[in-house]
């Protein structure tokens, strides 16, 4: 159980409470603190049995987890007193992972503050279902109904975004055992449970043995003459005599034998055992593989959604390598995309496009990995749903899996299929990838920024995994078309090559960037059609800036060599520019600086380069 | 399957192994100290689990020479019987300069600073251990309670609890830099009469000594001159643990070394002791 709240909203006074009024004091414990609160001149600090550290009872605040054993007359407890000071997230959430249910703290006087929120929307991403909330400190509001009431409406409102079904609202107050073990007449108009009743109705979760097997693979050991499988049945059941398929090799054999020492014969092993197991035939198994049956697959994939909470000192950042540790699998993985930042305390998403987590944010991202990793959905199984990002040497966030999409798996009988049946088609390119191939069709004065916004996207979606190419006039006249003049039908040909090459490409998967002036209307509907016959999206995007800005920038020089005769027919002075009348998007680069346009053109883009 | 009675056993059983295994997969240089107190013989028990009868890592015992003279002898007589790789860890120069407690030349903490902590850490240093498994468990004492099953100490073995890396869903700490030595705790959740009960269900043997004789046992092991046996007429497991059930002193109480102030026991941890 661990007991969460905002700062000073008197988690340690209540756990120093409870272990009091359930007599599980070590004898003299509290003439202890008693002592060593006089001999500072204060009052009895029922905190102080929690804080047992000289460095906490200095700063007043609980800086690590701490854990504390009680009982009362029903079950014995552990009580994980987890801090609430913001800059101590990461051991908030070290101490909340391993707990089976919650207590979250509210101050009535105070109410619900940003740790409140923020503890909460944690709780529900660790997957703890069973939440008590406790509003303490009654006293401060002389046990005003209405104040309870008030919070209670709040916070439950709250919760409900979260899909937490609070168990149980008490008031109490902890430095005086209001409502701890017996009714308080102060708060007559209070009908519920008293906190140790409440603990003693919760729940003592199942390891979850009847849903799909899962046995993640920590060693192989050879021990006299044995090759036994070491590892933990996360999820489900295995006996005897199961036929098991090891993602992501999937090469399956069928158990043999459940080892143990010292211990009477298994026929089966379930959810929560640390196992070895022997198999009948051998076959290469390694630390990393998970154990399955064949009609419950599991997800394998090196591409997936998830929100991850962040704890690092250093952000979560795009385009840096980090290290995904997921049951016992182990592989470099990438930031994608970073698709949401959730304000954990509002629950607002932002979609504002971002490049970076910070510390103590929760973001929903998209996360590459070097190779296949095995996985579930977080909400059809926990354990083998979640995982941590180390970055460097430090475990530094943890995430949950969602979204992700279960294939049919059919056991393969035949060793001889053919090539044939297995043509690669554009669906394949795409799951593979990760996101469609697509046509950006930058059109636009010669000097108004084509260019630069092409190569900044381009870099934009490679440092987010994606397959992404700018095909520009250097890269085609000088090779494919360099059999073209300027004149206005090369022109024309020009234009219709580059939308025939743009298409193979886009089929091929890549998300093609095309930088051309492009300057008649007709060519562009041309290449949108092109584009259109192969299914692919065309996304026309007019770059724009007045000609004066454009001949003053002259990035190529070219504007000065035409109004010296030096180059005939040039675009915007003495050949047409026939305006775009419904593009995609319009980028007003004169007016807006090139990292608001590029942002522009990424939120326009990244949606439709998600695959759902 | 056990009965009812030690089910809640076998979830700190099934977690112990699984870190056991952990350590001896993440760490080459790996060692276990084994103090041949109760839980030390519990974590080497755990070890026999998760490895099939087999002990793959040596096993460090630190001897200040002060230590209960049964002790030493059911040491001796469990390394032949179980095959273990036993390495005695002493701080030789200490004992011969005369420089401890019962000499009078050292307050207590300043004798187990010098025979017990520097002791361990000239073995680790003369061996290159990069990690030891240790048997220490939360509801030992307050400092204790705050650690990690994974947790790292510094090239001069000190331990920064102020910043510790988060540990959750069973994703251990396993990188470091170079020089940076790690302490892995398998015992960490279990409670002391939860060490009796395994004792018991396992029938794992342990030194006589904590059993009652003439109305006294010992309920912690150290060295003599520091460790005071407790009134008490279990002179069986079973006894133990019923009497366990009732008291509401603590199990460190009867060493010494803790009481010499407020914070004795926890500037002697944060600067490398077990």
């Amino acid at each position: 159980m661990v007991i969460v709240g905002h700062v000073d909203h008197g988690k340690s006074t209540l756990v120093g409470r409870l272990l009091y009024e359930t007599g599980s004091l070590p004898d003299g414990k509290f003439e202890q603190i008693q002592t060593v609160c006089r001999r500072r001149g204060m009052q009895f600090e029922w905190a102080f049995l929690m804080d047992a550290l000289q460095a906490e009872r200095d700063q007043n605040i609980t800086i690590d987890v701490s854990q504390i054993w009680f009982k009362t007359r029903r079950r014995n407890y552990v009580i994980i007193d987890a801090p609430g000071h913001k800059e101590f997230l990461k051991n908030m959430v070290s101490g909340a992972a391993s707990a089976d249910a919650a207590l979250l703290l509210i101050d009535a006087h105070e109410g619900i503050q940003e740790q409140s929120r923020r503890h909460a929307y944690l709780l529900s991403l660790l997957g703890i279902r069973q939440v008590v909330v406790v509003v303490n400190k009654m006293d401060l509001v002389n046990f005003d109904q209405a104040v309870f009431t008030r919070i209670e409406a709040d916070y439950r409102d709250f919760l409900r975004q979260l899909n937490v079904q609070p168990l149980q609202f008490l008031p109490i107050a902890a430095r005086d055992g209001v409502n701890m073990v017996t009714p308080d007449p102060r708060t007559s108009w209070y009908e519920g449970p008293t906190l140790i009743q409440m603990l003693d109705d919760l729940e003592q979760p199942v390891p979850p043995a009847d849903l799909p097997l899962r046995f993640a693979v920590q060693d192989v050991y050879r021990f006299d003459r044995r090759r036994i499988l070491a590892g933990r049945i996360e999820s489900g059941t295995l006996r005897v005599g199961d036929t098991v398929v090891f993602a992501p090799s999937n090469k399956e054999s069928v158990v043999a034998s459940i080892e143990v020492w010292n211990a009477a014969q298994r026929s089966a092993v379930s959810a929560g055992e640390s196992v070895g197991i022997t198999l009948r035939e051998q076959i290469f198994v390694e630390r990393g593989s998970v154990g399955n049956h064949i009609d419950q697959m599991p997800i394998e994939t090196n591409r997936f959604r998830a929100r991850v909470f962040w704890m690092g000192d250093r952000p979560l950042s795009l385009a840096k390598k980090y290290k995904i540790k997921l049951l016992t699998q182990e592989i470099e993985c990438q930031l994608a995309s970073i698709d949401q930042v959730i304000d954990a305390s509002t629950l607002e998403a932002s979609s504002a496009i971002r490049r970076t987590v910070e510390k103590n944010e929760v973001a929903e991202v998209t996360i590459q990995s070097r190779g296949p990793l095995v996985m579930d959905n977080y909400d059809r199984l926990q354990t083998s749903g979640r995982f941590v990002l180390v970055d460097g040497n430090d475990v530094a966030g943890g995430g949950v899996i969602f979204g992700g999409v279960y294939l049919v798996h059919k056991q393969v009988k035949s060793s001889n299929i053919t090539w044939s049946e297995s043509h690669i088609r554009y669906r394949d390119r795409v799951e593979r990838n990760g996101h469609p191939g697509l046509v950006v069709w930058m059109t636009g004065l010669s000097g108004s920024g084509k260019s630069t916004l092409a190569r900044a996207l381009e870099k934009e979606l490679f440092e987010r995994q994606m397959q992404a190419y700018v095909l520009d006039g250097d890269n085609m006249r000088h090779g494919l078309n360099s059999n073209l003049s300027f004149s206005p039908e090369d022109r024309v040909e020009n234009i219709r090559r580059v939308a025939e090459v743009a298409k193979l490409m886009a089929d091929a998967g890549v998300i093609t960037v095309t930088s051309f002036i492009s300057p008649y209307r007709l060519d562009r509907v041309r290449a949108r059609e092109i584009v259109a016959s192969s299914g692919v999206e065309f996304v026309e995007v007019y770059v724009s800036a007045p000609l004066e800005v454009c001949e003053k920038r002259d990035p190529k020089n070219l504007y000065r060599k035409a109004r010296a005769g030096e180059i005939k027919g040039f675009t915007g002075l003495d050949a047409p520019y026939e305006i775009p009348e419904n593009p995609e998007l319009v980028l007003e680069t004169s007016e807006e600086s090139a990292e608001a346009c590029l942002e522009q053109l990424l939120e326009f883009l990244l949606p439709r380069l998600r695959v759902d | 399957m056990t009965g009812a009675k030690f089910r809640h056993l076998d979830a700190l059983e099934n977690q112990s192994v699984y870190i056991l295994r952990e350590a001896h997969r993440k760490f080459k240089r790996l060692a276990m100290l084994w103090s041949i107190g109760k839980d030390s013989s519990v974590l080497l028990w755990l070890a026999r689990k998760a490895f099939f009868g087999h002990v793959p890592m040596p096993c460090v015992h630190v001897d200040t020479s002060y230590k209960i003279p049964e002790m030493i002898q059911f040491r001796d007589e469990k390394v032949r019987e179980w095959n273990i790789d036993l390495i005695v860890g002493q701080n030789k120069a200490a004992l011969a300069a005369g420089r401890t407690f019962p000499n009078g030349a050292l307050t207590r903490v300043e004798c187990c600073g010098l025979l017990k902590k520097d002791a361990l850490q000239q073995v680790i240093e003369e061996k290159d251990y990069q990690a030891v498994i240790v048997g220490i468990r939360r509801d030992e004492e307050g400092t204790r309670a705050k650690e990690r099953y994974f947790s790292p100490r510094d090239r001069n073995f000190e331990w920064n609890f102020k910043d510790q890396p988060p540990e959750l869903w069973d994703q251990f700490k396993t990188d470091f830099d170079p020089g940076t030595h790690i302490r892995i705790h398998p015992l960490l959740h279990w409670t002391e009469i939860n060490v009796w009960e395994y004792i018991e269900r396992e029938k794992i043997p342990i030194v006589d000594l904590y059993f009652a004789k003439d109305g006294f046992r010992y309920r912690s092991l150290g060295c003599a001159p520091c460790t005071k046996p407790v009134p008490s007429q279990a002179t069986t497991v079973a006894e133990i643990i019923e009497e366990l059930r009732e008291t509401k002193v603590s199990e460190r109480s009867t060493r010494a070394q803790d009481q010499e102030s407020e914070d004795a026991f926890e500037r002697l941890r944060a600067s490398g002791y077990m």
